[in-house]
C-alpha cells in the first residue's frame, strides 16, 4: 500500500511538472468542436454561443487573450443563427487580433 | 517500497531511452519557409473507428496555437469545405495549394493521417491506442517542411484483488473508456508529443514569446 502511495505521488508530481501555463485562454472551444460531431444535440449553435460567450467573460477576468480561431468559430455560430451584426463583429475581432486570418475573415464578412 | 523504486528507475530509464533515440531533425527547410499560420485539415482516417477524424481534429488547435502559430478555426474550415463540394477528408486533402492560398490565405497546411485509433479490448483490460503521421507543407512552394509520426498507448492498470478483482477492474475500465472516450483523450497527448517535443516537433512560431527573429529568413 505504501508503495502504491509513493508511486501515485511520483506520477502526480510528474504530471503537474508537465503543466505549462498557456499563452491563450482556450476555455470550452475545443470541447465544443468535439461535441459538435460527437453529440450534435449537446452542441447546437444556440448552446455553443452561450458556452463561448461565458468563456469570453472568464478570459476577460483572467486577463488572457482568447485562442486563435475562437472568435472566428463564434462568428460562424452567430452567422448560423442569423445574428449577422454579431457575426461581423466577431470576424473583425479575429482579424484584428490575428492578422493572419485576414483573407478568410474578409471572405466571410463579404458574404454576410 | 521496492515497487516504487523500480517504477522510478523505469521512468528514469524511459527518459534516458527517449533521450538517446532523438536525433534532432534537420530544420533547414522549416527555417527557409517559416510559416505564421497553419491550416489544419480534418485528418484522413485509416483506422476502423469512424469517430477518429473528428475525435482527433478537436485536439490539434491548442498545442499548435500554443507553439506560436495562427490556427484556422478547424470546425469552420470543415463546414466551409463541405459546403464547397468536399464532403470528406479525402477530398479536402486533394485541394490544390494555390486554391488554399487564394481562398484561405494559409502559409502552411498540416496533413494528418490517423493510422490507428480506438480501444484494444483484451479479456482482462483495455487500452487506448492512437497513431498518426503528420506532414507540414508550405503553401506557396509545395515543399514539405516537416513530418513526424507519433504512436501512443494508454496504460491500463488492473493490479491486485485476484481474478475476481481483475474482472471487476476490467469491466470498470471498459465502461470508463467508453464514457470518457479514451482515444480522444489520448489524442491530446499524441498531439502535444507530435507538435511540441523539442528537436522533433515544430519550431516556435512567430506568436510565441521565445520565437527568435534571427532564425527567420
Amino acid at each position: 500500500m505504501k508503495a502504491r502511495i509513493a508511486l501515485l505521488t511520483v506520477v502526480v508530481s510528474l504530471l503537474s511538472g508537465c503543466v505549462v501555463p498557456t499563452q491563450y485562454y482556450w476555455g470550452q472551444y475545443e470541447n465544443q468542436v468535439y461535441l459538435m460531431y460527437k453529440a450534435p444535440d449537446k452542441a447546437t449553435a444556440e448552446i455553443q454561443v452561450i458556452v463561448l460567450e461565458s468563456d469570453i467573460e472568464v478570459a476577460r477576468s483572467e486577463d488572457k487573450p482568447l485562442a486563435p480561431g475562437f472568435y472566428a468559430h463564434l462568428g460562424f455560430l452567430y452567422f448560423q443563427l442569423g445574428q449577422l451584426d454579431d457575426a461581423r463583429r466577431s470576424f473583425e475581432i479575429e482579424k484584428s487580433t490575428f492578422p493572419e486570418s485576414s483573407v478568410l475573415m474578409d471572405r466571410f464578412i463579404e458574404k454576410l | 517500497m521496492q515497487k516504487a523504486t523500480l517504477f522510478i528507475w523505469g521512468i528514469v530509464l524511459l527518459f534516458g531511452l527517449v533521450g538517446c533515440q532523438t536525433v534532432p531533425k534537420d530544420y533547414t527547410l522549416f527555417h527557409d519557409y517559416q510559416p505564421r499560420s497553419v491550416l489544419v485539415l480534418p485528418p484522413l482516417n485509416e483506422s476502423v473507428d469512424e469517430s477518429a477524424t473528428y475525435g482527433y481534429l478537436s485536439t490539434v488547435s491548442q498545442p499548435l496555437g500554443e507553439m506560436g502559430y495562427y490556427v484556422y478555426p478547424v470546425a469552420v474550415i470543415d463546414q466551409f469545405l463541405k459546403e464547397n463540394g468536399m464532403p470528406t477528408p479525402g477530398e479536402m486533402h486533394q485541394v490544390p495549394l494555390d486554391k488554399i492560398s487564394e481562398i484561405i490565405g494559409a502559409d502552411a497546411v498540416l496533413y494528418i493521417v490517423i493510422r490507428e485509433y480506438g480501444n484494444k479490448y483484451q479479456i482482462l483490460s483495455s487500452k487506448a491506442v492512437v497513431s498518426v503521421s503528420a506532414r507540414l507543407v508550405d503553401v506557396k512552394s509545395g515543399v514539405e517542411i516537416w513530418s513526424q509520426d507519433t504512436r501512443l498507448e494508454s496504460a491500463s492498470n488492473n493490479g491486485g484483488g485476484g481474478l475476481a478483482g481483475m474482472l471487476v477492474g476490467a469491466l470498470v475500465d471498459q465502461v470508463l473508456n467508453s464514457t470518457l472516450d479514451a482515444p480522444h483523450n489520448l489524442s491530446r497527448l499524441v498531439n502535444t508529443t507530435l507538435i511540441s517535443t523539442p528537436n522533433q516537433g515544430l519550431l516556435y512560431g512567430p506568436n510565441h514569446p521565445e520565437f527568435s527573429e534571427g532564425t527567420e529568413k
